[in-house]
């Protein structure tokens, strides 16, 4: 197999060490089959075992491995070396996060807001199991279906310039999330996320860039989401106007 | 839950409602009155404006756009920098288009 050697110029910050972050390069020789992240554990491995940096699966699967690759953001794990004619690959933690540590981002602030649009199923009442499955159509599944892939991996918030100007905008996927939900005919618990979507930080803060759906590995499309929620509770607003008493 | 926690669905609707104006009516206009009439391949006479449907078209057709320009232009100042003047930027931006609203309806009421 042929290989080429590139320069990975890596942003690295050390809490306690370094002030601010600073670019380190590595020169790696690789074979064709090589992804960034192939490239970074070489690194940690042969070279220099102080990078830090997150991954798991290497299969576009948990989404841990998210990081700037020349400017955009991307799993490094379905980021073919040989895809860059460049000499050079800048590899730079996710932007609009805090980093922890070289490409470590601090994704706390995600996960607060995940939680607060209950991404899980709410029911008033339980069916007892002996009663059997809650059936849906094809139809139905079609509604929430695309919404569910998500792997939190995040390249939308970093692909976002609204979150860029605003680390409070509940962001892309998390309003995705609150929209599968919404939409799955099992669920009853739209009440439960209206708060956190109808909110100057939740779907209105979206101008409709749509970058997010561009970036996302998923084609989850958290643009489109962002609209039928705009569309729904804007719809859901005139009728608690007009019908007040008719509120849940 | 309180449901009416927030304006901004109500800003939002205006805006989106008045980009669908924006988009099909005006072009269907502009076509009517800067083509169709002046040229003559309709006829057109100033007694239309007497009618209260066309009054009322005209209404839609002139304040809905408002409302569109507010909340377009107040996001994409805000995004350009003017961030944190953004609450009086808005009221600015949606006062102007409540403002065109009175002016328009009571020029067409005078009509
Ligand atoms: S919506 Fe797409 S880009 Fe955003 S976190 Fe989910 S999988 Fe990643
Ligand atoms: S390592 Fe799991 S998605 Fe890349």
């Amino acid at each position: 197999m042929s290989e080429r050697t590139v320069s990975l110029k890596v942003t690295r910050y050390r809490p306690g060490q370094d002030s601010t972050p600073t670019a380190q390069s590595y020169e790696v020789a690789y074979p064709d089959d090589w992804v960034v992240l192939d490239a970074l554990n070489f690194i940690k491995d042969h070279v220099d075992g102080t990078l830090s940096f997150r991954w798991s699966c290497r299969m576009g699967v948990c989404g841990s491995c998210g990081m700037m690759v020349n400017g955009e953001p991307r799993l490094t794990c379905s980021a073919f070396l040989r895809e860059f004619d460049s000499q050079e690959i800048r590899i730079e933690p996710l932007a609009h996060f805090p980093v922890i540590r070289d490409l470590v981002i601090d994704m706390s602030g995600f996960l607060d807001k995940l939680k607060s649009v209950s991404p899980w199923i709410i029911r008033d009442t339980e069916k007892d199991p002996s009663e059997g499955e809650y059936l849906q159509s094809p139809k139905q599944l079609d509604a929430y279906h695309p919404f569910t892939a998500c792997i939190n991996c995040l390249l939308c918030y970093s692909a976002c310039p609204i979150f860029g100007l605003e680390t409070d905008f509940i962001g892309p996927a998390a309003l995705a999330l609150a929209h599968r939900y919404n939409e799955d005919s099992r669920d009853q618990g739209s009440a439960a996320r209206w708060n956190a979507i109808n909110d100057h930080n939740g779907a209105w803060q979206c101008t409709f860039v749509g970058e997010c759906s561009v970036v996302c590995p998923k084609s989850v499309d958290p643009a489109a989401a962002i609209q039928r929620l705009k569309v729904d509770t804007a719809k859901q607003w005139v009728r608690s106007v007009l019908l007040p008493w008719g509120q849940k | 839950m309180n449901h009416r926690k927030t304006l901004e669905p109500m800003w939002w609707g205006l805006f989106s409602a008045g980009g669908v104006v924006a988009a099909f009516l005006i072009p269907i206009h502009i076509v009517l009155l800067g083509l169709a009439i002046p040229l003559g391949w309709l006829p057109g006479s100033a007694e239309i404006f007497q009618s209260w449907i066309v009054r009322l078209y005209l209404f839609v057709l002139i304040s809905l756009p408002l409302y569109h320009w507010a909340h377009r232009f107040s996001f994409t100042m805000s995004d350009l920098g003017l961030r944190p003047i953004r609450k009086p930027l808005a009221i600015l931006c949606y006062g102007s288009a409540i403002a065109g609203t009175v002016v328009t309806a009571w020029v067409l009421l005078r009509i």
